[in-house]
């Protein structure tokens, strides 16, 4: 058994354990925390390299071998969710020791924190679909919890939609997964994605493909399955819609992604090309015209999730390997971005106490540093060079364009528009024009936790930098990875040994 | 047997959807229990349906002989269940907070977060 395989499930998920042993004291509870995140990201880099130098890696639960028992898999996509889980995860683990009240700690916050990692952690790393269930419900009870921690009345109000529709699509996830084993007889990836390549009735399975699409599209906040983000993402403490918005719309993505390039690849015309494509068009415009009408700094973020999950699932539909490349690219600069934004609109609140923009001022003039700090991910997310997002946004529209899709093509440069015209909107009303009357400002440079607030936030724009900068070889990880999810061979034969020695 | 299922399922699909769409949260919640059932009742029939056979191998042999039932969807609805339950336990509850705090079983009272 795979060491590396198992180890980022496990370290946030003992650290959950052990944080829950330790409620009543909370410095042991925040140290656990502490060390918990940088386990995770250490055990995600070295799970990375290992996958980087080795292949795909496999693990078998139990040593019941492959289709029987439960399989841990890691291609180089999963590597690199899990890679950047342990970035989110450690930067939101010190920002929350800063911003996180004693009641949030004294009702569950780090235990609630760490398993929604291992959920999420646990979801990447799964070969085996009625698993990848599962690994959804621990990180969706988690976040359940997360989502009303305080219980204030937008809380419940949010929570209710986010709970309702996520069971939904968990409900909907269930029948596809009965579905499909009624009619393929296995759950192992890998062993479906053998079975349905020479199945007899490719309608039945287009059917349940369209059952998978909708329950991830309800996860990963797609058109016109959104509708819970925008109400509920805005509603919790900062730190916690900070990794809701990095990470688990992402888990929907990353599971498009695994079951449209393995098992589901029958009729790409009408899967792909077709209901892909129009729901990747619709969500990239309506999040962005929805961010548009916002004066509310995290709804705007909110809106703008829904947003870029469609650069994510166009890469996905046009399924080209540049395509796809970009597609992958835009997945981890965008939760390193994402989460970075919803950490400055903390840093932002704590100046004036607010987060709507007609209450917000000045803050060039009192902290240009944070308005240093906020421009380098507003400006990738809008895909300005050289920051990371051009890269991403540059990848997927040119393999639109080498496909013909101009549709996509124009509709996702408009949409680069509108997201820059979103944040100039942030940048100058909360940055630049004079703070309004009625504005009280709270503390200022004085904040004696400022350290902890800046520390990550900081480490993410480098990483936006970093990317940008080196984005040759970003692509380059990216174009491999691609190579890989278009190649479902390689991952069958990983998981189930040479193809030609089964019958 | 399988008929019987079928509209069984389907039954408590339609009244699972029905009830979601209820502006009332504690049917909104009926509903959610009746559609994690509703999922479970399909795993099993599509997983197929036997009579009298257990998932056994009998004594002294190395394999099944005759009809026998599939444990996995068994094993499945199992953990299926325990996760419903889970959840369904935590929105009970949720309900039951946010009727304390909002005042009001009416989904149309909770709008203020949305756009």
């Amino acid at each position: 058994m795979n060491i590396a395989l198992v180890l980022p499930i496990f370290i946030p998920m003992l650290a959950g354990a052990l944080t829950l042993a330790c409620w009543q004291w909370r410095n042991v509870q925040r140290i656990l925390s502490l060390l918990s995140g940088t386990g995770l990201l250490v055990a995600g880099i070295y799970l990375f390299s290992q996958v980087r130098s080795q292949g795909i890696l496999v693990a078998y639960m139990g040593n019941w071998s492959a289709p029987y028992g439960i399989t841990l898999v890691a291609d180089l996509l999963s590597a690199i969710m899990v890679l950047v889980t342990g970035i989110v995860g450690l930067s939101v683990a010190i920002y929350s020791l800063a911003t996180m009240s004693k009641k949030h700690e004294a009702f569950g916050y780090y235990p609630l924190l760490h398993l929604m990692l291992a959920g999420v952690a646990g979801a990447f790393l799964t070969g085996d679909i009625f698993n990848l269930y599962v690994w959804f419900e621990i990180m969706l009870v988690a976040s359940f919890g997360l989502m009303i921690l305080g219980g204030e009345r937008a809380q419940m109000e949010g929570a209710l939609k986010y709970v309702t529709l996520n069971l939904l699509s968990s409900a909907l996830f269930l029948t596809a997964v009965g579905l499909l084993y009624g009619y393929a007889g296995t759950l192992n990836m890998a062993d479906l994605a053998l079975k349905l390549g020479n199945g007899e009735q490719p309608g039945l399975v287009t059917v349940i493909a369209m059952l998978f699409m909708v329950a991830f599209g309800i996860k990963a906040a797609a058109f016109p399955l959104f509708f819970w983000l925008p109400a509920s993402y805005h509603t919790p403490p900062v730190a916690i819609s900070a990794v809701f918005a990095g990470l688990l719309t992402k888990v929907g993505v990353y599971a498009l992604y695994r079951v449209f390039s393995l098992i589901f690849i029958q009729d790409i015309g009408l899967t792909h090309h077709n209901v892909l494509m129009a729901m990747g068009i619709f969500t990239m415009l309506t999040g962005v015209l929805g961010a548009a009408a916002q004066f509310e700094v995290r709804r705007i973020l909110s809106f703008h999730i829904v947003s870029q999950i469609g650069y994510m699932l166009v890469g996905l539909a046009l399924f080209t390997p540049l395509a796809i490349a970009g597609g992958v690219f835009y997945i981890f600069h965008h939760i390193i971005v994402k989460t970075n934004l919803f950490l400055i609109s903390g840093i932002m609140y704590r100046y004036h106490g607010s987060y709507d923009l007609a209450k917000l001022g000045g803050l060039y003039r009192n902290a240009p540093w944070l308005a240093f700090l906020f421009l380098i991910p507003a400006m990738s997310l809008a895909g300005i060079p050289p920051l990371s997002g051009f890269f991403a946004k540059y990848t997927v529209i040119k393999a639109g364009v080498l496909e013909g899709a101009w549709w996509m093509v124009g509709i996702a440069l408009l949409v680069g528009l509108l997201t820059l015209y979103s944040m100039v909107k942030i940048w100058a009303e909360a940055f630049w024009k004079p703070l309004p009357d009625e504005a009280k400002p709270l503390r200022g440079e004085s904040d004696p936790q400022r350290y902890l607030l800046y520390l990550p936030v900081i480490v993410l724009a480098a990483m936006t930098l970093t990317i940008g900068l080196g984005a040759e070889w970003f692509i380059r990880l990216s174009l491999d990875t691609a190579a890989q999810l278009l190649n479902p061979n390689g991952y069958i034969e990983a998981v189930l040994g040479p193809l030609g020695s089964r019958s | 047997m399988e008929n019987l299922f079928a509209f069984v399922i389907g039954a408590l699909y339609a009244t699972a959807l029905f009830m979601m769409l209820r502006r009332s949260i504690v049917k909104l919640v009926i509903g959610l229990m009746i559609l994690s059932n509703a999922a479970n009742l399909l795993i099993l029939s599509a997983g197929g349906l036997v009579r009298g056979a257990p998932p056994l191998i009998a004594e002294h042999l190395e394999q099944v002989t005759g009809p026998i039932a599939d444990p996995l969807p068994q094993a499945l609805i199992l953990t299926a269940i325990v996760i419903s339950f889970g959840v369904l336990a935590f929105a009970v509850v949720l309900i039951h907070r946010a009727y304390e705090v909002i005042g009001a079983d009416d989904m149309n009272e909770m709008k203020s977060t949305d756009l």
